[in-house]
C-alpha cells in the first residue's frame, strides 16, 4: 500500500491545560512499567538469591542495603538501591490507589467532573504519603 | 466468504467472543495482586529480623509459601498483559512489534518460573508447614 501525505493529527498532547485526572492516568502507566521491569527484576533477584543460600543472599543483601564501610562502588550501589527501593514503594502504592480508581470507573462510576478530579488528586497526593509513613515505620517504629 | 466491504462481511454475525479476554484478565489479576503484593508488602514490613534465616524461614512455611507463588503467578501475567498494551500503543513497526513481544512473554514467563523454581526450593528444602 502506497504510503499517503501525512494526513492532520489531532493535538492531542499539547494544547490541554494540565489536570489531575491526566496525571494520574499517565502515572498509572509509568508506575506499571516501572513495577513490571524493575520490580519484576528485583523479586526474581531476591526470591533467587534467597533459594541460592546465605551467600547468595548475603550478596544481595550487600549491594542493595548494607556495603562495607570502605567499599566506594558499594556504597554507591547502596544509595542507588535506596532510590530505587522508595521509588518502587512510590509506585506500588500510586499504581494500587490509581489501579483501584480504574476499577471503579470501570463499574461506570465517578466520571463526574467534580468527583473524578478530587480522587486523581487524592490518589497523587496519597501515594507518596503512604510511602512516606511506611518508610519512616521502617526506618524508626519497627523496635531496633 | 462472499464479497462486498469487511463489515459488510462480518456484519450480522456478532462477537468474536474473546475480545474481552485480555480486559477482563487484566482485571482479574488486578485484584489479585492488590490483595497479595499488598500482604506481601505489610509481611515483610513485619518480619522481626531480614537475615537469610529469618527470611527464608519465614518463607519456607506452607501458609507464606503458597500465597507468595500466587502472587507470583498474578503478577508477571499482570506484567505480560500491561506491557503488551504499552508496547501495542508505542511500537508500530509490525516485526519490531512481534519481536518486542516475544522478548516480553520470554521475561515474563522465564521470570516468574525462576521466582516459582525458588519458592519451591526455600518451602520444600527445609521448611515446615
Amino acid at each position: 500500500m502506497a504510503k499517503s501525505a501525512p494526513r492532520p493529527l489531532s493535538p492531542h498532547l499539547t494544547i490541554w491545560r494540565w489536570g489531575a485526572h491526566m496525571l494520574v492516568s499517565i502515572l498509572h502507566r509509568v508506575t506499571g512499567d516501572g513495577l513490571a521491569i524493575v520490580g519484576g527484576i528485583l523479586l526474581t533477584w531476591w526470591l533467587w538469591a534467597i533459594a541460592s543460600g546465605p551467600a547468595a543472599y548475603g550478596t544481595f543483601v550487600y549491594y542493595v542495603w548494607s556495603a562495607d564501610a570502605g567499599d566506594v562502588a558499594g556504597a554507591i550501589a547502596n544509595v542507588l538501591a535506596r532510590i530505587v527501593l522508595i521509588g518502587l514503594t512510590w509506585a506500588f502504592f500510586e499504581h494500587l490507589f490509581s489501579g483501584l480508581r480504574h476499577l471503579v470507573l470501570d463499574m461506570g462510576a465517578g466520571y463526574e467532573l467534580r468527583i473524578n478530579r478530587l480522587w486523581s488528586r487524592v490518589i497523587v497526593v496519597a501515594a507518596p504519603v503512604a510511602t512516606a509513613a511506611l518508610w519512616i515505620w521502617l526506618c524508626l517504629g519497627r523496635a531496633g | 466468504m462472499g464479497t462486498g466491504t469487511d463489515v459488510g462481511r462480518v456484519r450480522g454475525l456478532g462477537s468474536a467472543k474473546s475480545g474481552a479476554h485480555h480486559w477482563i484478565a487484566q482485571r482479574v489479576t488486578a485484584v489479585g495482586n492488590a490483595l497479595l503484593v499488598t500482604w506481601l508488602v505489610a509481611s515483610l514490613a513485619m518480619l522481626p529480623a531480614y537475615d537469610h534465616a529469618a527470611v527464608s524461614g519465614w518463607m519456607g512455611q506452607g501458609i507464606v509459601a503458597v500465597p507468595l507463588m500466587l502472587m507470583v503467578v498474578s503478577v508477571f501475567y499482570h506484567i505480560r498483559l500491561g506491557l503488551q498494551v504499552c508496547v501495542e500503543d508505542y511500537v508500530h513497526d509490525d516485526g519490531l512489534k512481534f519481536a518486542t513481544l516475544i522478548i516480553l512473554n520470554f521475561y515474563a514467563i522465564g521470570a516468574a518460573a525462576l521466582c516459582l523454581f525458588s519458592i519451591a526450593k526455600i518451602a520444600f528444602a527445609g521448611g515446615s508447614l
